[in-house]
């Protein structure tokens, strides 16, 4: 396809990859990168100022929910790509918890052939077992060929320690990682919030850490014992942080990622039961926030994933008990961790892009994640200073659960580019 | 007269004033209730819907006498189950209340934090009558009650809760409003029924209901729910009257004055040995009637705030 070449000039270029913070000119032609270097021509091609930009590799988005099918009262492929794009993510992870579950290979073709035309990549996730039950392994070899790229039961723990070294030594031979979801379900059985004094206050059934760290140190232990690698997403306790630490330390294959809203929003706002603070893993305590800060600032935890989980209104306006789990957070994850990471200097920027770029094609073995010559012209415009009110109305994502709404935040995505097309994004 | 709560969600954070108000409005109400002719005009106008998502006998009997001898005009709606999963959502029924003109709700649900949902959502004053295992602070209050009248004053009472205090909101209620009267709270029970974290409450688990029932002036015992023994939470109802069951040998050992009290309904032969509930120490049958006085000073002291 002959696209016209497209030259981003004059922004501040912040690629971890090659070790580049400077102000830099990319070119891109047929959708791939062409050149990166000061002072490039523009001859013929379409031209986009970024100066005042900060330019990153397009954000890669390792855990959302894009609810299709099944679930397109709250989000369609399409939806959720546009969510995708406003926050800076030209490349999304659709998890395999949708109604039917992603569970063969037809079902990951269907995925993809939905998300035809929408304004980012979509990678879809298989299911680890056959109708997310935990029970039989998924024709992983079949999946990944159809497109899968990496396998989980997203919503749900793998209960069986057999059935999980079974799928870690499999997906292993398949070349994808297992990205787990850590939950003893008998331990957090009917829990709405974290288990505190809080909860005990409430009367919310607790969820308690223990139901996160226990499967954690279980499968760690199994990765170790079978070589196998094993990824670990939305950590959510200084338990589950210690134990991956520690594991690392000793050579573990393991790798992990954290949420923005489990690094900047405790049980306390669960106080008022605003079902917008009702999520799984459940908001914990500072304790716990200030060790997922420390895990990311010294490498144990590797990536930033926003676990965008879009719920319509009627599911989540309702009674605690009965309210859904989730929060979106697509849009506002690169301003949450500008704000609350980067301006208190916890990350610096190169090492917060990289969490969200880098890291993640890295552990998903795609493409992107760099603004390296020849590859995918994928890039992320951020204007850091230009300062927004979260309202949820305002927000592309079919659904407003979002637990943000009335942050000032300091700067927004002013466009993202995917395969070298530009979608602008700061109408707002 | 200062009043300073609009809605009556639960005890914690509730004043010493307000909860004094409540309970001198109360003793007021409590000679209406001797009168031949139980009915006064108070709230007269007002309507006051009672709306219970969940089984209750006593508390929506009670609240619905309370609201009538006050002469409010009185709307009763029951619903079984969990509006979500079964028809009609919960905002939708809130948009209805709207409508019809309701001044009060008097609500009970399952799910912990209705009551500020229908205050988030409705220009209702809001009374819970029981939010899962939250609070229940009508109850608290006429326990208060209560032991106020058989004591003289809250302050330095020394009060055991004993049961299942994890899905009580019973506890809750008396634990918050009863330390703010300045009444000592502490609590014996299974370990598998006592929430982890019970830091948050100022008060003291106790496990051993030998060694400690002697130094209380209230042993106030919960019921103890059959399901809970099928959860794994307790071996046996046997074991649990074994350890914690008030027994006629248990109430010999007791402080000489000091009182019984249960929030209903009695699971007799579990928490309690059956002539325990009838004997002189029982101040069982006394809760009930305050019962109905507290809801009716509640009711009338939140319409007030209404007027203002």
């Amino acid at each position: 396809m002959n696209r016209k070449d497209l030259v981003i000039k004059g922004g501040y270029v912040i690629d971890p990859a090659q070790e580049i913070d400077g102000i830099l000119d990319i070119r891109i032609r047929n959708g791939r990168i062409e050149s990166l270097q000061s002072g490039l021509g523009t001859g013929g091609a379409e031209v986009i100022d970024a100066s005042g930009m900060l330019v990153m590799p397009g954000l890669i988005d390792m855990h959302a929910h894009l609810r299709e099918p099944g679930g397109e009262e709250s989000e369609t492929i399409m939806s959720g790509c546009e969510a995708a794009a406003a926050g800076g993510f030209t490349a999304v992870c659709a998890m395999p918890n949708t109604r039917p579950p992603a569970d063969d290979a037809g079902r990951i073709r269907y995925i993809l052939e939905q998300a035809h035309g929408a304004k980012a990549r979509v990678y879809p996730v298989g299911a680890i077992t056959r109708g997310r039950e935990g029970k039989e392994l998924v024709e992983m070899h079949d999946m990944a060929h159809a497109g899968a790229v990496g396998f989980s039961d997203d919503g749900s723990g793998v209960a069986n320690a057999r059935i999980m070294l079974n799928a870690l030594r499999y997906a292993a031979m398949v070349g994808k990682p297992v990205i787990a979801h850590e939950e003893n379900a008998d331990l957090s059985k009917d829990g709405h919030m974290n288990e505190s004094a809080l909860s005990a206050e409430l009367g919310l059934r607790g969820i308690p850490r223990l139901a996160e760290d226990a499967p954690i140190m279980r499968d760690v232990a199994i990765a170790e014992y079978t070589g196998t690698r094993l990824h670990v997403t939305h950590l959510s306790t200084r338990g589950a942080v210690e134990i991956i630490r520690a594991a690392k330390a000793r050579g573990v294959n393991v790798t992990c990622d954290v949420t923005p809203h489990h690094l900047t929003l405790t049980e306390k706002l669960v106080a008022t039961y605003d079902t917008r603070y009702k999520m799984k893993p459940p908001l914990r305590g500072d304790d716990d926030i200030e060790a997922l800060r420390e895990g990311l600032r010294d490498g144990t935890i590797d990536a930033i994933a926003t676990d965008h989980a879009p719920h319509a209104l009627e599911i989540k306006e309702c009674e605690f008990i009965d309210a859904a789990f989730g929060v979106t957070g697509l849009e506002t994850a690169l301003a949450v961790i500008h704000r609350e990471l980067i301006i208190p200097g916890i990350l610096s920027w190169r090492d917060a892009v990289r969490k969200l770029t880098l890291e993640p094609s890295i552990i998903l073995g795609i493409e992107g994640g760099a603004l390296v010559v020849g590859g995918i012209g994928d890039v992320a415009m951020y204007n850091p200073e230009s300062p927004w009110t979260v309202e949820p109305d305002m927000m592309k994502s079919k659904s407003k659960n979002t637990p943000f709404s009335g942050w000032e935040l300091p700067g927004k995505v002013a466009a993202t580019v995917v395969g070298g097309v530009v979608h602008t994004c700061a109408d707002r | 007269m200062a009043f300073g709560l609009d809605h009556l969600f639960g005890l914690k954070g509730v004043s010493k004033e307000d909860i004094t108000t409540i309970l001198d409005t109360a003793v007021s109400f409590r000679e209406v209730l001797d009168r031949p002719i139980r009915i006064v005009p108070t709230l007269k106008g007002v309507a006051v819907l009672n709306l219970f998502f969940e089984d209750s006998t006593r508390t929506r009997i009670s609240f619905e006498l309370a609201e009538r001898r006050l002469s409010a005009e009185v709307v009763s709606f029951a619903k079984s189950s969990s509006s979500v999963s079964k028809g009609e959502s919960l905002r939708d029924t809130v948009r209805n209340i709207e409508a019809m003109k309701i001044d009060i709700i008097v609500t009970r649900h399952s799910s912990p934090g209705t009551p500020q949902f229908l205050a988030n959502h409705t220009k209702c004053r809001i009374i819970n009558a029981g939010d899962g295992p939250h609070e229940h602070p009508t109850q608290a209050l006429l326990d208060m009650l209560t032991m106020r009248e058989r004591f003289g004053s809250l302050d330095g009472l020394r009060v055991l809760i004993v049961g299942d205090i994890t899905h009580s909101r019973v506890a809750r209620s008396d634990i918050w409003g009863l330390k703010t009267m300045g009444a000592q709270v502490d609590l014996c029970g299974p370990s598998t029924l006592i929430p982890i974290h019970m830091d948050a409450f100022g008060v003291d688990v106790h496990y051993d209901f030998d060694g400690i029932l002697p130094e209380y002036d209230v042993l106030y015992m919960l019921r103890i729910q059959k399901e809970r023994q099928t959860g794994g939470l307790i071996p046996s109802s046997r074991e649990y009257t074994a350890m914690f069951g008030l027994t006629r040998e248990r109430v010999k050992r007791m402080k000489p004055d000091a009182v019984v009290m249960h929030p209903g309904p009695i699971n007799r032969g579990i928490e309690l040995d059956y002539e325990v509930a009838d004997s002189p120490k029982s101040l069982i049958l006394d809760q009930v009637t305050n019962g109905e006085a507290v809801r009716m000073a509640v009711l009338y002291l939140l319409s007030g705030r209404k007027e203002e």
